[in-house]
């Protein structure tokens, strides 16, 4: 039997405040959690591992600390969800491939060693799309996890789980990683929170790479409060990983309560209108987005519509060259050898590579292993990889040129709500979906997706809020505002 | 980009996806490479559009970070114990990782 006040429907402030108020214990939280996995996740699909054992040893360990008034965190005794990605010591990590059918770890990634030093308490680990890549969580080697508000559409991809978990009261708050959208996209679908920091904010280090100079990892909360207390614990320097920031992370809640009023916002007019291609955000997407604009200028925020992001249109091509081109290296690991899924018996030391290879990755991941192999080959480096790069320094420059006269810029998450799954099948379709979402990737900014209304079928639309490198502090006072002008966080999905 | 390079999306071969396949030691089956020549040449075609963009003396960027030339004290620091770092093998020998013979004796 649950105790009444152990919910895991809790945000972490709340859940923070009952365990220090003596209302509730972690281990009572944590088991709250559990049931309410084991009583949804035939439905939901979001966790490929759950660690009941460990779990509840975790919440105990916590439980003293708490006890003893040695609580190192607002996190201590939290029941939260990892994505597959993140290493774990000692706990099956996959990445959603067969690639990684039996891994077990001998290390945790910085961020999920923080998390344990806070005391969280990690309940499993949670489906996600081989290797990161996808937009829908269908390409995981596992099976597909279901979006909470409509169990037969996709919960985005590609931390699908680590969404729906906490969509559907499962956990607490979780950890996802972005590449090109794949926190914010499935925040958005599943109507939560989730943060994308700058890059280099947060230790890549344990995180299964996909395309390294765009990989981040961040949080999937109820609220952007949560967001900023969970970037909080992760966030800071970290001598493993060379390409994170050397700078010590700032407070990320000092500005929560300041409010929209004398914010510059720029809405860049190719993020509202149609493209040349002729996409565009779906009429109700439109419409929640629109509504956003109004309650954010309504609310002191000054917007400027006429900003412009010329090069922006070119994000999705850049992304599609270097994210390739970067796994294409990275993923050269997986040679059957060292760790992970080896054939053996072929003719040869080399058939033995490729029939690894061949049988270990799925259909996504070798394609987009072949794409970065072709860009970054001979006779066609310069055409394609160099060339992405340039364009990336053009975006980046635009970027920075707007930010000279704004403090945020505002945009759709996803031109769509959650789509069914099986529905989209073409590569190129599939990745229009993160159309919105790539620009900041490709030029390194923190940006986050939170709840703004509901469109087609009830389903949840995000709105995105992007800030300059290292400004997440100003990204959530803006975040947070927004969110207290509506209650589209607040409604829970059906699971139906 | 050249026109032979811009061309190059609408006619991908079967023989380049093989040799994309056998560079990234990806084992393929007929309509496997079928499947991804169809892939690749509608996925290149949409990428061709940044050929029209003006790069003239524009750098390019490697990666979104403001760091340059980060360094590092050469400290040595403890490994991870053989035994947990073979544990994940797909096979061993010893303390060794066990493969087919690399160099063909015949």
């Amino acid at each position: 039997m649950t105790a009444p006040a152990a919910d895991p429907w809790l945000t972490i402030v709340e859940a923070a405040q009952r365990l220090r108020g003596g209302e509730v214990t972690s281990v009572e939280l944590t088991r709250a959690s559990l049931e309410r996995i084991r009583a949804t996740d035939e439905r939901v699909r979001a966790f490929i591992t759950v660690t009941e054992e460990a779990a509840l040893e975790s919440a105990a360990a916590a439980d003293e600390l708490l006890r003893s008034g040695d609580a190192p965190s607002l996190l201590t005794g939290v029941p939260i969800g990892l994505k597959d990605v993140l290493m774990t010591a000692g706990v099956r990590t996959t990445a959603g491939s067969r690639m990684l059918d039996q891994l077990i770890p001998p290390y945790d990634a910085t961020s999920v060693a923080r998390l344990r030093a806070a005391g969280a308490v990690a309940v499993g680990k949670t489906n996600m799309d081989e290797f990161a890549m996808g937009s829908s969580t269908e390409h995981s080697a596992w099976f597909p996890t279901a979006n909470p508000w409509d169990l037969e559409r996709v919960p985005g991809g590609s931390s699908g789980g680590s969404a729906a978990t906490v969509a559907a009261g499962q956990c607490v708050a979780s950890l996802g990683s972005d590449t090109g959208g794949s926190i914010r996209q499935p925040a958005a679908f599943c109507g939560v929170v989730g943060l994308k920091p700058t890059y280099g904010r947060v230790s890549r280090y344990g995180l299964i790479a996909f395309a390294s100079s765009l990989d981040q990892i961040g949080p999937f909360t109820r609220t952007v409060e949560d967001a900023a207390l969970l970037l909080q614990e992760i966030a800071g320097p970290d001598p493993l990983d060379s390409t994170c920031s050397e700078a010590p992370a700032p407070d990320f809640s000092v500005q929560l309560g300041e409010g929209l009023e004398g914010l510059r916002i720029a809405a860049p007019r190719e993020f509202f209108e149609r493209n040349a291609e002729g996409q565009g955000m779906d009429e109700g997407v439109a419409a929640a987005v629109e509504g956003a604009l109004e309650l954010l200028a309504g609310a002191g925020a000054s917007l400027d519509r006429g900003a412009s992001l010329p090069s922006v249109g070119y994000s999705l091509p850049v992304y599609y060259v270097l994210a390739p081109s970067e796994c294409s290296a990275n993923l050269a690991r997986y040679d059957g050898v060292k760790y992970g899924y080896g054939s053996r018996g072929g003719a040869s030391m080399w058939a033995d590579m490729e029939a690894t290879r061949q049988e270990g990755f799925g259909r996504e991941v070798k394609r987009r292993i072949l794409l970065g192999a072709y860009a970054l080959s001979a006779g066609y480096y310069d055409a394609y990889y160099l060339q992405a790069q340039k364009v990336r320094t053009l975006i980046r420059r635009e970027f920075d040129a707007v930010f000279a006269g704004a403090d945020l810029i505002v945009a759709p998450t996803t031109p769509t709500v959650a789509f069914r799954q099986g529905e989209i099948t073409d590569p190129y379709q599939m990745y229009l979906n993160d159309i919105y979402t790539i620009p900041a990737n490709i030029a390194g900014l923190p940006a986050i997706s939170l709840p703004c209304g509901f469109a087609e079928a009830g389903m949840p639309v995000g709105l995105q809020l992007i800030a300059n490198r290292n400004s997440e502090a100003l990204l959530l006072r803006a975040a947070r505002a927004f969110e207290g002008l509506g209650e589209w966080g607040l409604r829970r999905p059906s699971l139906g | 980009m050249s026109d032979s390079q811009a061309s190059a999306a609408e006619t991908f071969s079967a023989d380049q996806v093989r040799h994309l396949a056998t560079l990234s030691r990806v084992g393929m089956t007929p309509q496997e490479v079928e499947g991804f020549r169809a892939e690749l040449a509608s996925i290149l075609s949409h990428i061709q559009a940044l050929a029209a963009v003006d790069t003239e003396g524009v750098p390019p960027t490697a990666n979104g970070a403001d760091l340059l030339n980060v360094q590092a004290e050469d400290d040595a620091r403890p490994s991870l114990p053989v035994e947990a770092v073979l544990a994940n093998a797909p096979q061993r020998e010893a303390d060794y990782f066990r493969v087919q013979a690399v160099l063909d004796s015949s």
